[in-house]
């Protein structure tokens, strides 16, 4: 039953690997093996930079269950109208057919790290001698008061791509006119941290030339958010009046919702709401926790490498980490897994291993033709990855400055997925 | 009500300042060294449009700026990037016209000797809006002279450190070339590279993410990068 959920694509190495069953990997099989879980930012890249580098040294085994991964970074501006559902749409045929890697589309389901196996949900468990954990996340119970995830469909959280941000955007399309549209903001530290004010900014961009008299409500427990002043500097000039930000300061942290009546209640006041888009506190996605490297919430990683303090033969990279000064962005994954890469195939060939440099850059949409951004370098400490450089956007910058901006970050969206997706 | 003559900002600021004149020999020089540049610009009275923009004013203006000339992509993005003609900016882009702006339609080898330059450059300031007033600061100072250390330029990169450091570059840059929104950065005679990267790190070049990701690499790593990325793609 593993075998038809491969995918037989391409190389000889491909088919090679495919064909070997699990029991023969376990023993006596002569190539190191990699097992990624999940591929998104983090995972695919990994995957394909050790496939790509080690030239068939490394068995690649790469574990998602998605066939068509649709990117969380630009959902928004599928929201706002500027992207097709499809323009996010990837899948992982170019990684098995041109580097070989063993695509399974399962669920891993537990980790045994004595064994050093990996259990799959259709019932395989692979044995291996490095193991990349890139899940993302997923939500903390009982974060927002009334909501779980059985109430993702009358509020959804869109805060993973694909399905949930269609619904979001259709829930959106349908309001009434004048109607309201809420979200519950998460607390720190949380995926993508100006996504959902990019997100406010793009609802607010659909609603304009929809429906102008709707209002958005953001609850929010945090008292600043990032990119603040040109959010709301934008917000003021492209939609006034529109927008209602709550921080905690305002009581934006007491909240509570009812999905069944459709109401949020932010400090003790009772609103009824056409759309509420939940975006409940983060924690690293499942299997991290499964794999007993997490601590709290998060699963701590050496700046070095990647490897978690746990357990030097397990990694986890991207939103799931807590590695110190990176933002948990599409980017900082991809700058990350680069990293790890070289270290796992250092470790498993002996290819030199170059020191760790890391870097973020996070673009924003605001409205029409005006992106906003912000970046910075890092270094690997023995603490953490620690900042060394950054810069932002300023207030007041031209219109062609941010025209030039938001076509940067297109051309940014062709770089990263072509790097993650070959 | 007092009228207040509107001034554009580069002369305002130059007309705070002291004035100075540049060396007459230069300019005698210089008037020469334009003769390559003739036949596409012009410069002085009457001076148009041709192949190329004419040159009057240049000083203090925004690269990619001046109305009714119609720019390569590259040109204006750099303009809109935050380029501006001075002596120093000038002085790169005469020297190595692709290693400050890519693609600029500006088919010129350039001018590697400094003495040249410097002599072209106190021309074309002569043609600047009341050259006499103009201070020997921004725009118009002499540029220190800004050549690369050709040890810099000698060093042999090594391509296996440079494959590891352009990952960091291929998250945005595309590996097979192709640039929608990021310029292509592939199969770069490694010269140019090199002076380009300096160009961002010494913040002659504009671009924030490229100022800061140039900024710490050290002469080493910009040459590891130059030798993966020049054959990169063939």
């Amino acid at each position: 039953m593993t075998l038809n959920r491969r995918l037989f694509l391409g190389t000889g190495a491909a088919a090679a690997a495919s064909l070997s069953a699990p029991a023969l990997l376990a023993d006596g099989h002569g190539k190191p093996r990699v097992i990624v879980v999940g591929g998104g930012a983090g995972g695919a890249t990994a995957a394909r930079y050790i496939a790509k580098d080690s030239k068939g040294a490394v068995d690649v085994t790469l574990i998602e269950p998605s066939r068509t991964y649709f990117t969380c970074f630009f959902s928004n501006l599928y929201l706002g109208g500027f992207k097709e559902i499809d323009d996010l749409g990837h899948n992982y045929g170019t990684l098995a057919a041109k580097y070989g890697i063993n695509v399974m589309h399962d669920w891993a389901v537990d980790v045994d790290r004595d064994s050093k196996t990996v259990s799959l949900a259709g019932g395989a468990t692979l044995p291996y001698d490095k193991l990349i954990l890139s899940p993302g996340i997923d939500f903390v119970d009982g974060a927002v008061e009334g909501w779980d995830l059985s109430a993702q469909n009358a509020m959804p959280h869109a805060y993973k791509g694909g399905s949930q941000t269609e619904l979001l955007k259709a829930q959106v399309a349908a309001m009434p006119e004048g109607g309201t549209f809420a979200m519950v903001a998460p607390p720190n530290p949380y995926r993508c941290p100006p996504g959902p004010y990019e997100r406010v900014s793009m609802v607010a961009h659909a609603l304009k030339a929809s429906n102008p008299t709707a209002k958005i409500i953001v609850a929010d427990p945090k008292a600043k958010f990032s990119k603040q002043g040109l959010f709301q500097e934008g917000w003021g000039n492209h939609y006034a009046g529109m927008i209602d930000w709550i921080g905690s300061d305002f009581g934006g942290g007491d909240v509570s919702v009812d999905p069944a009546a459709m109401t949020v209640t932010i400090d003790g006041e009772v609103t009824n709401v056409d759309v509420c888009n939940v975006i409940p506190a983060m924690k690293a996605g499942r299997i991290a926790e499964m794999a007993g490297v997490t601590d709290g919430n998060w699963a701590p990683v050496n700046a070095a490498d990647m490897s978690t303090k746990a357990d030097p033969d397990v990694y986890v990279l991207g939103d799931a980490s807590s590695q110190g000064d990176m933002p948990k962005s599409g980017f900082s994954a991809n700058s990350q897994a680069k990293v790890c890469a070289n270290a796992v195939r250092g470790a498993l060939t002996g290819s030199k291993v170059f020191p760790a440099k890391f870097s973020n850059t996070c673009w924003s949409l605001i409205d029409t033709n005006d992106g906003v951004k912000v970046g910075a370098t890092y270094e690997a400490t023995d603490e953490k990855i620690a900042k060394v450089d950054g810069f932002i956007s300023a207030t007041g910058e031209t219109s062609d400055v941010r025209r030039a901006t938001y076509e940067e970050s297109e051309g940014w969206y062709a770089g990263i997925t072509a790097d993650m997706f070959g | 009500m007092r009228t207040v003559p509107v001034l554009p900002v580069a002369l305002a600021a130059c007309l705070a300042a002291g004035a100075a004149l540049s060396d007459q020999a230069d300019i005698e020089a210089g008037k020469k060294v334009f003769s390559k540049c003739i036949g596409c610009h012009q410069i002085g009275e009457g001076a148009v449009d041709r192949i190329g923009p004419h040159l009057n004013g240049i000083f203090g203006r925004k690269a990619g700026a001046h109305d009714g000339f119609s720019y390569s992509k590259s040109m204006k993005r750099a303009g809109v990037d935050g380029l501006v003609w001075t002596a120093e900016t000038l002085d790169a882009y005469l020297e190595n016209p692709r290693a400050l702006v890519s693609k600029t339609r500006m088919s010129f080898r350039g001018l590697k000797d400094a003495d040249d330059r410097r002599a072209v450059l106190a021309y074309m300031r002569d043609f600047s809006d009341k050259p006499s007033d103009l201070p020997e600061a921004e725009p118009t100072a002499q540029g220190t002279d800004h050549d690369l250390d050709p040890e810099i330029l000698a060093l042999e990169g090594d391509p296996e450190y440079g494959e590891y450091l352009a990952s960091e570059c291929l998250t945005c840059h595309q590996s097979d070339g192709g640039a929608d929104g990021i310029p292509s950065i592939t199969l770069w005679p490694t010269d140019d590279f090199v002076i380009a990267m300096h160009a961002y790190k010494r913040k002659l070049r504009p671009h924030p993410v490229m100022q800061m990701m140039a900024g710490r690499l050290n002469d080493e790593e910009i040459a590891a990068l130059a030798a993966y990325f020049k054959d990169l793609g063939q």
